[in-house]
């Protein structure tokens, strides 16, 4: 009879970016939240495919905001990761930056889609397509305001000084979840905005 | 208090009187109310969800039990037609949704660590909110039925008879943002299950050392995280419908009613398999321990049941073959629902060939394990019947559909988690459940099953139509009516045999042990009840049956039980990698809280507001729920997620 010799390797210990428990989390709330727009996107779909007639209003949503405001967005996904360089290499003040970027340009994108919501031709009564568009669109809306209060409380985290080197798995989790938000929108934006051109 | 390190060399050592005294005083909840509401540890929180769900299912059971009195003479007015209505889908919506997946989430919640060889799951706050919300989802939703506003579509719920058009009362409100509150408790459980098999197992223990159990759990947990979101969705959009004038579903205004069955049943169908896997994964575990030998084919067992999900996910179609839908559609559906048969042919095979090729011992255990083979026979069998379009075109909406799925149901759920009560009892509470009583249990509920449902496939075959209140007279249905009805009480009555026994036993039935079945795997190498820290040492495992190495002689090499990282720093489990178990990292595990009982009450808040239109009460509510999110995840010290706990 063996018994099996334990090593005793040095492992770390508590959160430590990918290796913790969170990161996997985050996972499975990306996971679960993008099939909540694969079905959405199907019902679109479904709804473009199946409705006799015109389905597309005679004023599709026009690009002159959305455009910009796609970059303004991916913009911000950008600045979160420099900001997740800056912490990894123990430099601080470019980790608290980077975050109030994003947050920046996340509430520009916010007011400028308020604005966008306010030029549409339709409302969300009037037809179905306008019905599939403002919640479609009112769901991703719902998800980057979640995730502006999760950039405003790992910037003041990080301004408290929370995080440094190995020890930042929140910026990670949190900021996985905001470039999850701008990939989202990618897709409605093709879904909404491009797809009308496709005819 | 100690600086955490940011890294560090575990201890090992072998369990002491003194160290088990020390993990005591750091895992341990206080008791009373205090304790109740914060506590996180997953023995506790499994046993509620067993208990939760045993209430809904006597809930449940008397709503049938008064169906079976209306229909079991023609022309009966014991209930008026809406309160039939809502009778028969309240009696769904309770047994499907507030029964059977969380009965089986209890089980699992006090068991994977156990046989997982750890502290406690991954997320332990996450574990006891899923808890919460699931009771308050549950209240919810039959606080509509108690004021004469529960669902009354049928758990499945069609438009357009569900717009507020035909169906202007409360009902479908309370339903709605019911399913979509309950929605939140599935997928977080079902989260937490992922992250801790993949993350929490004990060094050595591989991806295919897993008890099957586990595999059941694992792939409905995969399923309910792809597919809740649909059927909460679905729901969503119905309350924007009814309550905000949008067009997802009214023909008039070019809605689409067939949406909500698609949208419906991609949810509906995986789920089917979400509250069977499992089960059928405890059968595949409990019953080889009364054969004496090792379950015949785990690989193809294991492969079988992720099979089964893949396959499931595609079928969906099937509860739809009536709605006129393209013949391409329906073949392919009709195809894929057949098939699915297969794997779970692996699966009976498997576990008809380790009754037979072992030793078995006739426990009340090894009974409903067993018994459960043959009703998932007959239900399989009914089942592939109607997955062929030209069958179910006949059948569709009769009682043979009913007397289907309740075979299935019952056949696969019911009847293993009596299996599993008896099995694992001992380990919950540390004594036995009453054998003789339980025979008396047994056969009661078997027979009555049967004389409930057989009969039924029948009375489906000769054209009665499900969910009518009542029917005339001379239509050749009245004695099997009648039979289905005696069967039922005497099927209740078995259950109540099984209450009765639990009570008994848990004052005065015999003393168990840690391992009163001689069984293989890791929750009974510790006493029973387990202490709140599981294991005094963490295990290392170097085999699927680590309690039965000495007799099985597969190999020279044992697991070691007794001695192993001892990881007393305050609460801690060890994080080994996803497929080969290998140690990873020390996992620092939060204290009770009662983070995850407020973060309830703000939902609950949240979604009163939200279904009375008391806009004040949601925002207060959604305010609340942002908060106490926010405290919940702020970064702590002592959970090694802040820089002064150490970092390089």
């Amino acid at each position: 009879m063996v018994e099996v010799a334990l090593g005793r390797p040095r492992v770390p210990v508590g959160s430590i970016r990918r290796r913790g428990v969170g990161w996997w989390g985050v996972m499975m709330l990306i996971t679960t939240e993008a099939s909540l727009f694969v079905y959405l996107l199907f019902s679109f779909y479904y709804f473009a495919l199946q409705t006799p007639g015109e389905f597309l209003p005679r004023h599709p949503p026009s690009l002159s905001l959305s455009l910009p405001n796609t970059a303004i967005l991916l913009l911000s996904s950008f600045a979160v990761w420099w900001g997740d360089v800056g912490v990894r290499r123990g430099r601080q003040r470019q980790l608290v930056v980077g975050l109030a970027i994003a947050l920046l340009l996340g509430i520009a994108f916010v007011t400028i889609q308020l604005f966008e919501w306010r030029q549409q031709s339709f409302t969300l009564r009037s037809s179905e397509y306008g019905s599939l568009f403002f919640t479609i669109t009112g769901f991703h809306m719902a998800h980057v305001v979640a995730g502006l209060l999760i950039l405003v409380s790992l910037l003041v985290w990080s301004a408290l000084g929370y995080f440094a080197g190995r020890r930042s798995a929140p910026i990670l989790i949190g900021g996985v979840y905001w470039h999850f938000v701008d990939a989202v929108w990618l897709v409605v934006f093709f879904t909404f905005y491009l797809t009308p051109y496709l005819r | 208090m100690t600086i955490l390190d940011i890294e560090r060399r575990p201890e090992v050592a072998a369990a002491s009187e003194a160290s088990r005294r020390r993990l005591d005083e750091i895992w341990k909840t206080p008791p009373g109310i205090a304790g109740f509401l914060s506590t996180v540890d997953h023995k506790q929180i499994g046993i509620r969800y067993i208990i939760t769900a045993f209430a809904f299912l006597i809930l449940g059971g008397i709503e049938a039990l008064i169906m079976r009195v209306q229909l079991g003479r023609p022309e009966q007015q014991l209930l008026t037609p809406e309160q039939y209505d809502q009778l028969f889908s309240t009696h769904g919506m309770t047994m499907i949704f507030l029964y059977a997946l969380p009965v089986l989430s209890g089980f699992s919640n006090y068991l994977w660590p156990l046989l997982l060889g750890a502290r406690d799951m991954a997320f332990p706050r996450l574990n006891a909110f899923s808890y919460w919300i699931y009771v308050a989802a549950g209240i919810f939703m039959y606080a509509g039925f108690a004021i004469g506003a529960g669902p009354n579509d049928g758990w499945f719920n069609y438009v357009p008879y569900a717009s507020r058009q035909f169906n202007p009362g409360m009902n479908m409100d309370f339903y709605a943002l019911g399913m979509i509150f309950l929605g939140i408790s599935t997928s977080a459980g079902a989260a937490n299950f992922i992250v801790t098999v993949f993350r929490t197992r004990a060094p050595g223990m591989s991806i295919n050392r897993l008890p099957i159990m586990i595999w059941g759990t694992l792939t409905a947990s995969a399923a309910n995280l792809l597919v809740v979101p649909a059927v909460s969705l679905a729901f969503f959009l119905l309350w924007m419908d009814r309550q905000f004038g949008t067009h997802f579903f009214d023909v008039s205004q070019g809605g689409q009613p067939l949406l909500w069955q698609h949208l419906f049943w991609i949810f509906g169908h995986p789920w089917v398999y979400a509250i069977v896997l499992p089960a059928m994964g405890m059968v595949s575990d409990g019953l080889p321990v009364f054969c004496r030998r090792p379950l015949v084919g785990y690989t193809p067992v294991a492969l079988s049941t992720v099979a089964t999900m893949v396959l499931g996910f595609g079928v969906w179609v099937h509860h739809m073959f009536a709605t006129g839908m393209p013949n391409l559609a329906l073949s392919f559906f009709s195809g894929a629902s057949i098939v699915i048969a297969v794997p779970s042919a692996v699966a009976v095979f498997a576990w008809l060939a380790t009754i037979w090729s072992g030793r078995p011992v006739v426990t009340t255990a090894f009974l409903f394990f067993a018994s459960m083979i043959v009703l998932f026979v007959i239900g399989g069998v009914s089942g592939f019947m109607t997955g062929s379009v030209p069958v179910d075109w006949q059948l569709t909406d009769t009682y043979f559909v009913v007397a289907h799925l309740h075979y299935v149901l019952i056949g696969i759920n019911l009847f293993p988690v009596a299996g599993a009560i008896y099995y694992w009892f001992p380990k919950f509470t540390g004594r036995m459940l009453d054998e003789e009583l339980g025979r008396w249990n047994f056969w009661t509920m078997f027979i009555g099953f049967n004389i409930a449902f057989l009969p039924m496939h029948l009375t489906g075959l000769w054209g009665m139509p499900r969910r009518v209140y009542t029917y005339p007279d001379g239509m050749g249905w009245d004695w099997l009516n009648l039979i289905t009805s005696v069967g039922s009480f005497l099927f209740a009555f078995g259950i109540l045999l099984l209450l009765i026994n639990v009570v008994k036993s848990r004052r005065d039935g015999r003393l168990a042990g840690p391992n009163p079945w001689d069984a293989s795997t890791l929750e009974w190498s510790v006493p029973s009840p387990p202490p709140p820290y599981n294991f005094a040492v963490i295990p290392h495992i170097v085999s699927r049956h680590p309690l039965w190495e000495q007799q099985l002689q597969e190999s020279d090499a044992r697991s070691s039980l007794d001695t192993g990282y001892l990881l007393d720093h305050g609460r801690e489990t060890i994080a080994t990698t996803s497929l080969d178990s290998d140690i990873d990292l020390i996992l620092k595990m939060p204290e009770d809280s009662y983070a995850p009982f407020l973060l309830t009450v703000a939902v609950s808040a949240l979604f009163v507001g939200l279904l009375l239109h008391w806009w004040w009460l949601a925002a207060v509510g959604g305010f609340a729920t942002v908060g106490a999110i926010m405290i919940w995840l702020w970064p702590e010290r002592d959970l090694g997620q802040t820089a002064d706990a150490g970092h390089g």
